[in-house]
């Protein structure tokens, strides 16, 4: 970089040899200067955002004796043991299931609902096709707050509160704006030749969206999936109104229930495996899909 | 394409808009009605009262408690998280070895959820098996923060006068990598051309990123500032995971979304706390028009 700007700046060392090296030697160490400090504060933020999983991840080893002598000592012997306790007494396993059981299925209808809703937004037309889609787009603006109280009392009426049916159905459709959004754009993008010639070869419009449109739109549907997915994951208010029985808790309602019970009873270790279970698993994941995690996540935020 | 092109549209279109009209629609609307009830939910009657409830809330001193809150966490928490994140992303391309490595660290806490980072820092800020608070004896930080009035080192989550700065840090903790990526894409957007013409007419490093990088992100810090500040006005998840209800640091710590749970979920007044909501949300409105047109340029096409 300090090469370089010196080469296209195109200023021309003034005297001789003897003063080149010397302005040479000056710009690298600016150079080094320079670079000490970006890793002095790049270092910095580094250790300040992994330090506080390190000491959980330590924590959970410990017994809760040990946790209450000193923050910063490692255990003495690693304590599976509060894992296990975690897992059942905790029921942190009875969570997570909870939990698969509703994303995966809110998931799945998520992507195949949206995927046919923008299908037919992108490649249909029709009186009334923006006024869909921007009705879609318009439930982006509202803060899921406001509709609390009557989704309360609607699923209530429905006899859908306090099960997994029915936060399933409410997942869906909180996750409907943006999917649909994102897929109707993304389907607009694709070549018209290949839909025309199915359809000459005789396709009916299911056999045609299953077999060729779905799988030419795999990316996005993978981007959605992913987008979806820790939205869904890490979902917390709509659980905490909408099923009030503790056998039917998702994870993160799980966990801050048990955070605040712990301090009472004291398990404090167990109560450290249990962040630990939660939190590793989407770190691991993290760490192999990095790129399209980052992607997934910021795509809400960049323009289409 | 078909010859009844209906017949495709219909199924198609049906489950998503059913979901969506009775799910999400129905309830915005719905709201917007129970705020001019008195309604407490055990019967089906709903006494109208106009706006009898958006009365009662102004003159209801917790909910000025609780919108306080919002504003001092808007007034901080967007300035300091966007300012770190693209101090951060410009640090790291600044073409240095491993920003591979920090590029997927500070991206770390985005991933994992709300209420695990909430649990986690809880426990940081613990006063006897927390960290921070024997970090900071170590530290020799007491003397410090008695000349701020403390009594010694601050109980953070237990104190009136540091619950919200804790929850505030963690939530800038939480949010810096996101931003950071965010502005990472955009700036590697930015063709290259640009910084080498800049080089040409003798911009240093700090030229470069005030009259190239920072125009052609405009885009995307409007983007930031719009998010930014409309999770400064929600806050429910860290503030309901972090707080215990009811505790000496309740109120300090409440905001709008806590306090209009609490009146709906646990004092069962759902016309009162839907009045609240409607406003919550008319605020964050205003709120996202304003940012854009504050901070609305001509923006640099390239």
């Amino acid at each position: 970089m300090v090469d370089k700007q010196i080469a296209l700046s195109g200023e021309k060392p003034a005297g001789g040899r003897g003063y080149a090296r010397t302005r040479r030697k000056i710009e690298d160490i600016v150079g080094m200067f320079w670079r000490g400090i970006i890793y002095l504060f790049l270092g910095f933020w580094s250790i300040i955002v992994i330090f506080p999983m390190v000491w959980v991840i330590g924590s959970s080893f410990k017994t809760t004796g040990e946790i209450f002598m000193s923050p910063w000592l490692p255990p003495a012997q690693l304590m599976w043991d509060n894992f296990a306790r975690a897992w059942t007494k905790a029921f942190i396993g009875q969570y997570l299931f909870n939990t698969l059981v509703v994303i995966i299925p809110a998931i799945f209808f998520t992507l195949l609902f949206s995927a046919m809703a923008g299908y037919v937004l992108a490649r249909f037309q029709f009186p009334g096709n923006r006024f869909i889609f921007y009705a879609f787009l318009g439930g982006m603006l509202f803060p899921v707050m406001l509709a609390l109280v009557p989704l309360f009392f609607l699923l209530d009426s429905m006899h859908i509160l306090d099960s997994h049916f029915g936060l399933i159905l409410v997942y869906i459709a909180y996750s409907l704006p943006f999917t649909v959004f994102f897929l109707t754009g993304f389907l607009k993008t694709l070549p018209n030749e290949l839909l025309e010639a199915a359809i000459i070869d005789g396709a009916g419009p299911f056999q045609l969206f299953f077999m060729i449109v779905i799988p030419l739109a795999k990316n996005g549907l993978v981007s959605m999936a992913i987008f979806n997915f820790l939205g869904q994951w890490n979902q917390y208010i709509l659980p905490l109104v909408l099923l009030t029985d503790s056998n039917k808790y998702v994870l993160s309602q799980g966990l801050a229930f048990l955070s605040q019970q712990q301090r009472y009873q004291n398990d404090w270790a167990g109560l450290f495996a249990a962040i630990v279970i939660v939190m590793v698993p989407t770190l691991v994941v993290y760490v192999l899909f990095q790129n399209q995690i980052q992607r997934g996540l910021t795509v809400g935020a960049l323009k289409g | 394409m078909y010859k009844n092109k209906y017949r495709v549209i219909v199924p198609f279109l049906a489950p998503a808009v059913i979901l969506y009209l009775v799910f999400v629609i129905y309830p915005y609307a719905r709201s917007m009605y129970n705020s001019l009830t008195s309604w407490k939910g055990v019967s089906s009657h709903q006494p109208f009262v106009g706006l009898y409830n958006y009365g009662r809330m102004i003159q209801d001193e917790l909910f000025w408690n609780a919108l306080s809150h919002n504003l001092q966490y808007l007034l901080f928490i967007p300035l300091i998280t966007i300012s770190l994140s693209l101090f951060l992303a410009f640090m790291i391309t600044q073409r240095i070895r491993g920003n591979r490595f920090f590029r997927v660290t500070f991206f770390f806490p985005q991933v994992v959820s709300v209420i695990s980072i909430g649990v986690l820092w809880s426990y940081i800020f613990h006063p006897t098996i927390g960290v921070l608070t024997s970090l900071a004896s170590m530290l020799g930080l007491e003397p410090f923060f008695q000349l701020l009035g403390f009594e010694g080192i601050p109980v953070w989550m237990g104190d009136p006068r540091t619950v919200r700065i804790s929850i505030g840090g963690v939530v800038i903790w939480q949010a810096v990598g996101f931003y950071m990526v965010l502005f990472l894409a955009a700036m590697e957007a930015i063709p290259q051309t640009f910084y080498e013409a800049a080089i040409l007419d003798g911009a240093n490093r700090w030229h470069q990123f005030r009259h190239v990088t920072l125009p052609l992100l405009w885009d995307t810090m409007q983007t930031a500032l719009v998010f930014a500040a409309l999770g400064a006005f929600d806050m429910f998840a860290i503030t309901k995971v972090m707080v215990v209800s009811g505790s000496s640091t309740g109120r300090p710590a409440d905001v709008l979304a806590t306090y209009l749970y609490e009146q709906a979920f646990e004092a069962s007044r759902f016309g009162y706390a839907t009045a609240i909501a409607v406003s919550l949300f008319l605020m964050m409105l205003a709120l996202s028009v304003f940012t854009m047109r504050v901070t609305r340029r001509e923006t640099v096409e390239y």
